[in-house]
């Protein structure tokens, strides 16, 4: 057991250090030329699909250095590596693993360049946890597939190019998870109808998409007929490590710190609250078990040792987290705490306030806390399915 | 980087987790926690045999030179089965002694401890619920070469089955351990609810402990010991935690009402995977810990603070739902799960509850 890095990994550091200190101007002067030179040097360094393999764009960037690159990048409050956060996170890596030579040439160069933004096509109105029973429909014929049928809570519908889209190609199956097609379609299709939804915390962010006899070329099936849960299954399990999240959370903390600093609560310095001082000491315990949870995975995954569902662990904390930090900030600060951005009385502009309605991001995005909860009793502990 | 253990390690672990099956089940458990069962030597010299008592010590006081991290793993195994046999008091006087003492004493006890030919134990606070040296409250007076103690020490773990107890007093020369044979003081043995932490009062009457037996302690050293001793119990508290988990689990695999195992409904499910959560969080912490111990002291305090801050309100809660989600046949004595919700109420207040440590947290996070 030790906490050191080697000369290498530690050499990798510096060299994400020093670029940061050069290339990453304070906040208040990134605009959007900072952003486009930012994006176009990152993809220079080879650190945007650090992970991937070098035919393909990538860099084979090892464990370690992908938390290092992570960590280093969210002390430093960085920007994303590019502006398709899907593409990057499981598209990219589902075609890389799944595609077609024709289909790694089209469409992964473009993620790297952040010249393409994919959104995923999964939920539908009827099928959101329970998503091996989707039904909007994908018919052969010919050289295309036509595609009817809704998606909805769709993130980034409205802006992106491309959607990685879960299809039915078959509905007298005995086992749903089967007859499955994962398809690659263009937003620009004829028969795609996009209508924004708004959310509680007043954003249009997602979306519901309706699909009447969309055409898709069979060449942008990702994977076999029938073979789609398989492709989205790996997908979805192609997720980040925590490391970068955990600095974030630990970031959110001192932030919540310093409210607290300021703050007072019935006339008397809220830090002195023993109820307050407790709270965030609790927090401060769930977050630094993120850590060292992560960190125990890590080194099983270095060591090739399988990670079962552990990820699930830090994911049901990440959820708890999300939705209690901010709830306290607004609890802690009263009335002043419930004025948005603007409010002569908001508390940070705004910030916890709006963050404290947005929870559901995490909470019920990724996946709801119940579900992983069966995923922890079943896959790891072995109880009875549902 | 590299949080994981080694293969060593990992063959401790095994080592430990075997003879717990075989020479320590359950059924020897209760047996040797019977009221009046004599003190089990065999397995006591067995554990010695294996070196278990001196993983701490250095090579050259006859120990095996490793170093708290692997004393962890040994206690988190041997609590798996709630194992009865004092090797935590041995390991906290043990530490007591490499922190306090000088070469001399250290050549002396260190050895023996070492071997298992001493048994010992460590009592600092006379307070139940106060980390301080002002919870030190056995004060000695000077007499010539020495000091002499009279009263009462409370709360002394394994002092029945000890043959030095080292308690802390105020002596003249300030905070101080008096090591003391137990053939010098009388020990009652306390009825307390978990019967696998024997603990016991030790009475002091007209007891003269000679300088030589007498290791001054500064306040850091009082910090150090209280830390190690939850270093210690949080360890056993991940062993006991996870085999409540692992008990319910088997036991809701297989009940079975409405025709289908409680395992299936997720009131049951979901909350064992909440468990599971908690085992695997404060267990991080802990393994953090006791690295810090050897590797990283100045982060102790706060290591071992949001390890016992999470497992000490965790475990509790793991120990009542334990035996909740068991029905009226985890109220039976005759059932075990009750023994580790005993023990998780044991480990609850030792060296620190959850608010001694969160607020430690909180202090150490600067607010
Ligand atoms: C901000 C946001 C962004 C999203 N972005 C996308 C996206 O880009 N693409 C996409 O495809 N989807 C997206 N989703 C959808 C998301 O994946 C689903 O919302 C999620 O899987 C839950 O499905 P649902 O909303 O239909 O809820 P349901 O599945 O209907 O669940 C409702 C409630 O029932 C509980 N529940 C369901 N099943 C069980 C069970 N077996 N046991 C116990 N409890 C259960 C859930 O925990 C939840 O509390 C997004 C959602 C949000 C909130």
């Amino acid at each position: 057991m030790d906490f050191e890095y080697t000369p290498e990994e530690q050499a990798f550091r510096e060299e994400v250090r020093g670029f940061l200190a050069e290339n990453l101007p304070p906040k208040s002067e990134r605009n959007k030329d900072f952003l486009a030179t930012w994006l176009t040097k990152v993809r220079e360094k080879g650190w945007v699909g650090f992970s991937w393999p070098r035919e393909f764009g990538g860099s084979d960037g090892g464990l370690i250095e992908q938390a290092i690159l992570r960590e280093e990048m969210a002390l430093a409050k960085a920007p994303p590596l590019g502006t398709s956060f899907m593409g990057l996170a499981w598209v990219g890596p589902g075609i890389i693993r799944y595609g077609t030579e024709a289909q790694k040439k089209k469409f992964i160069p473009d993620i790297l360049d952040s010249k393409v933004t994919w959104c995923t096509g999964y939920s539908e109105p009827n099928h959101g946890s329970d998503l091996a029973s989707i039904q909007c429909k994908a018919v052969p014929e010919g050289d295309n597939y036509v595609v009817n049928g809704q998606k909805t809570w769709t993130t980034g519908a409205a802006f992106s190019q491309w959607i990685i889209l879960l299809t039915r190609t078959r509905f007298d199956v005995d086992v749903k998870h089967d007859g499955i097609t994962c398809l690659l379609v263009s937003m620009d299709t004829p028969g795609i109808d996009v209508r924004p939804i708004e959310n509680m915390a007043g954003d249009k962010h997602f979306a519901e998409i309706f699909f009447t006899d969309v055409k898709v070329p069979v060449e942008n099936r990702l994977g076999t007929e029938g073979d789609g849960w398989k492709v989205t299954v790996s997908a979805l399990a192609n997720e980040r490590s925590s490391i970068g999240e955990v600095t974030q959370m630990f970031a959110k903390l001192d932030t919540l710190k310093a409210l607290v600093k300021r703050t007072k609560k019935q006339g008397q310095p809220a830090g002195r609250d023993p109820k307050v001082r407790r709270t965030l000491a609790v927090f401060e315990t769930r977050v630094a078990a993120m850590k060292y949870n992560g960190l125990r995975y890590l080194t099983k995954q270095i060591k090739g040792e399988p990670l079962t569902s552990e990820t699930s662990v830090n994911k049901l904390h990440r959820a708890s987290l999300e939705i209690e930090m901010d709830d306290f900030a607004v609890e802690l600060t009263g009335q002043a705490g419930l004025q948005l951005r603007g409010g002569s009385d908001a508390v940070a502009n705004g910030k916890w306030a709006k963050s404290s309605l947005n929870w559901p991001n995490v909470v019920i995005g990724g996946g709801t806390p119940n579900i992983q909860r069966n995923i922890i009793a079943e896959r790891i502990l072995g109880l009875p399915k549902d | 980087m590299n949080f994981g253990f080694t293969q060593e390690q990992e063959m401790l672990r095994d080592q430990v987790r075997r003879f717990m099956t075989e020479a320590c089940p359950m059924a020897t458990v209760r047996e040797l926690t019977a009221i009046d069962a004599p003190f089990s030597d065999s397995l006591w010299n067995q554990i010695a045999e294996l070196g278990w008592l001196g993983l701490i010590v250095p090579e050259p006081y006859g120990g095996i030179g490793l170093k708290w991290i692997d004393l962890a793993l040994v206690l988190e195994e041997t609590a798996r089965g709630l194992s009865p046999l004092p090797i935590l008091s041995q390991a906290l006087a043990t530490a007591a002694v490499l922190r306090a003492g000088n070469d001399e004493q250290r050549a002396n006890w260190l050895p023996a401890l070492a071997s298992g030919t001493t048994r010992a134990t460590l009592a600092l606070y006379d307070e139940p619920n106060w980390f301080d040296p002002k919870a030190v409250t056995l004060t000695g007076t000077t007499v010539d070469g020495g000091i002499e103690l009279n009263g009462r020490k409370p709360f002394v773990s394994d002092a029945m089955s000890s043959d030095q107890l080292l308690l802390a007093c105020h002596g003249p020369a300030g905070l101080s351990l008096a090591v003391i044979g137990q053939s010098q003081v009388t020990v009652t043995r306390e009825p307390s609810m978990d019967t696998t932490k024997p603990t016991g009062s030790v009475h002091l009457d007209h007891v003269h402990v000679p300088d030589g037996c007498l290791m001054p302690l500064t306040n850091e050293d009082l910090a150090y010991l209280s830390d190690c001793g939850a270093v210690a119990v949080t360890a056993e508290m991940v062993g006991a935690a996870d085999t409540t988990l692992t008990m319910t689990c088997n036991y809701a695999k297989e009940r079975i009402q409405f025709g289908k195992p409680i395992g299936q409904y997720q009131g049951v499910k979901h909350r064992l995977a909440d468990m599971f959560v908690d085992v695997e969080s404060f267990r991080s912490l802990l393994y953090y810990a006791a690295w810090c111990v050897d590797d990283a002291p100045d982060e102790l305090p706060r290591a071992i603070s949001l390890a016992k801050g999470y497992a000490s309100d965790a475990f509790a809660k793991i120990g009542i739902d334990g035996v909740g989600l068991h029905g009226a046949i985890g109220f039976t004595a005759e059932y075990d799960v009750q023994l580790y919700l005993k023990r998780s109420k044991w480990s609850r207040p030792m060296y620190g509850d959850s608010d001694y440590h969160l607020e430690r947290v909180a202090t150490l996070g600067g607010i």
